[in-house]
């Protein structure tokens, strides 16, 4: 069996992928599963990616966005967000 | 910034009659509350322009979380500043809404505190709905929310808050256990729950009998509806009291309106035909001290229903006809041991093929049954019917329309 990438290396690259398409593209976690695959042939698997997701979400490096889907995004401030109420 | 507590004009219509009047209640909410105060404002504009004034979407969530807030802007915040941010929350219910007072009250005081102090018991999701606040205040009330008890549901591209009729606890149909059916799926499936990996959405909704009360075959993308396999249990003394002191009209009431037509009435005894019965529970529900469903009992889990939202409503079909959900198993029936296997069978499929916004109803419509059941290694059966008395996957006359259409 073939030597499975860390997580740590699946969830940077996750982080490129979005950090590249950001205000262009807004990928879904089943996209970054699919490009992993594809990156890493044979060494990742689901689990893997749900894992390094779960990384990137709890690190603060991204947030889930709802716009029709729930997707995968940097964190920002929404531009509807009025500045007075964001404030703690 | 509209100054006002009442609501006026169009709303005022919205107040009348005998029922209660969500408007009325935002009315009350807003003699202590701005955000409840500027709602008001908001509605009354949207109802005289005819036009929404939500924006919706963005953030879904606190820390960790991909969903449980549905974000929700003001696009007119310089008329309506306390309500430019007005996001919903989901909390997670009980198994079929049960609660101690105690526990709704300090929901409500938390909100009352943080909120707009306006909530939905329940949303048509089943989730409490607690109805408008701002960003800053989505981690605070998450942080008293878990130390209630309570946890956020379900939005966005994850498995819904599951959820379930009264079922054994307060009702005399339920077949199975609804409630411990939904606990544990909402415990099992968690990461599902909180972090989206599907296309879209996917509901688990826990009918304990046919009749349905949670809507489950409208609604949800897999139901679980409780049934049984053997004969409706019958107490003819009982079938006579009804005919003869109660005054019912049997043969009008029961036999004619049975969807398969397959009972029979003579005046003194009442026939059922079980091998034709397609188990609607009309007769049970009519002749209910006479009539019982039979003591062999489970559910028959159907998938694909779903609302209309991108594409047109649909009714779930039958996926497995008969699964046992307690105990003794049998060795050649499905039972509730499968289940997990057979639902992350379907996720994995859907989850790799299906398209983006995508239902699981609407994938299988789209890659065909026949190819579906294969992938999720299901067997076909005659019993996975859309409703009864037809097979969406046989075409009986398809070789007499060719050669009709081959005639013409």
């Amino acid at each position: 069996m073939a030597d499975m990438v860390p997580v740590e290396e699946i969830a940077d690259a996750m982080f490129k992928m979005i950090k590249d398409a950001a205000g262009k593209k807004q990928y879904k976690s089943m996209d970054l599963q699919k490009a992993m695959k594809e990156l890493y042939p044979g060494r990742v698997d689901k689990q893997l990616c749900k894992a390094a997701i779960k990384q990137l979400i709890n690190s603060g490096r991204c947030i889930y966005t709802y716009f029709g889907g729930s997707y995968i995004e940097l964190p920002h401030v929404e531009g509807a967000a009025n500045p007075e109420q964001t404030e703690t | 910034m509209a100054d006002k507590t009442k609501a006026s004009g169009k709303l005022d219509e919205l107040k009348k009659g005998p029922y209660p009047s969500f408007v009325k209640e935002i009315e009350a909410a807003a003699e202590t509350n701005k955000m409840a105060h500027d709602l008001i404002g908001q509605l009354e504009l949207s109802y005289d322009e005819k036009l929404c004034h939500w924006k919706h979407g963005g953030i879904v969530g606190v820390m960790g979380y991909g969903g449980g807030v549905i974000g929700r802007y003001s696009d007119v915040p310089e008329k309506f500043p306390n309500v430019s941010h007005f996001h919903t929350l989901r909390v997670n219910q009980p198994a079929a809404w049960f609660y101690k007072t105690d526990a709704l009250r300090k929901i409500c005081d938390m909100w009352e505190k943080r909120g707009s102090s306006v909530l939905n018991v329940h949303g048509s999701t089943g989730d409490i709905v607690l109805l408008g606040t701002t960003t800053p205040q989505l981690e605070p009330v998450f942080n008293e929310l878990t130390s209630l008890g309570f946890d956020l549901g379900g939005s966005g591209s994850v498995l819904r808050t599951p959820s379930c009729c009264v079922g054994p606890a307060r009702c005399e149909w339920a077949m199975y256990d609804t409630l411990k059916y939904a606990y544990e799926m909402t415990m099992r499936y968690q990461d599902e729950l909180h972090r989206p990996y599907f296309p879209y959405k996917f509901k688990f909704k826990f009918a304990g009998c046919p009749n349905d009360c949670v809507a489950s075959v409208a609604r949800a993308d897999m139901s679980f509806i409780g049934t049984w396999k053997d004969d409706i249990q019958i107490d003819q003394d009982k079938v006579r009291w009804y005919a003869e002191e109660r005054k019912v009209d049997i043969e009008d009431v029961v036999v004619e309106r049975c969807p398969t037509k397959c009972m029979a009435w003579d005046g003194k005894e009442l026939f059922i035909d079980n091998r034709n019965c397609a188990r609607c529970m009309h007769c049970i529900n009519v002749l209910h001290l006479a009539l019982k469903p039979g003591k062999d009992r489970g559910c028959t889990i159907m998938l694909g229903a779903k609302a209309p939202i991108l594409e047109g409503a649909q009714l779930s079909s039958v996926l497995v006809p008969f699964m046992r959900m307690a105990p003794p198993y049998g060795e050649d029936e499905a039972t509730a041991e499968d289940l997990p296997e057979l639902i992350d069978n379907i996720w994995e499929l859907w989850g790799e093929e299906g398209k983006n916004r995508e239902r699981v109803g609407e994938f299988i419509q789209r890659i065909g049954m026949g190819n579906f059941l294969d992938a999720i290694g299901l067997e076909p059966q005659a019993e996975m019917v859309a409703h009864p008395r037809t097979n969406p996957y046989v075409f009986y006359d398809l070789g007499k329309d060719e050669e009709e259409e081959e005639d013409e």
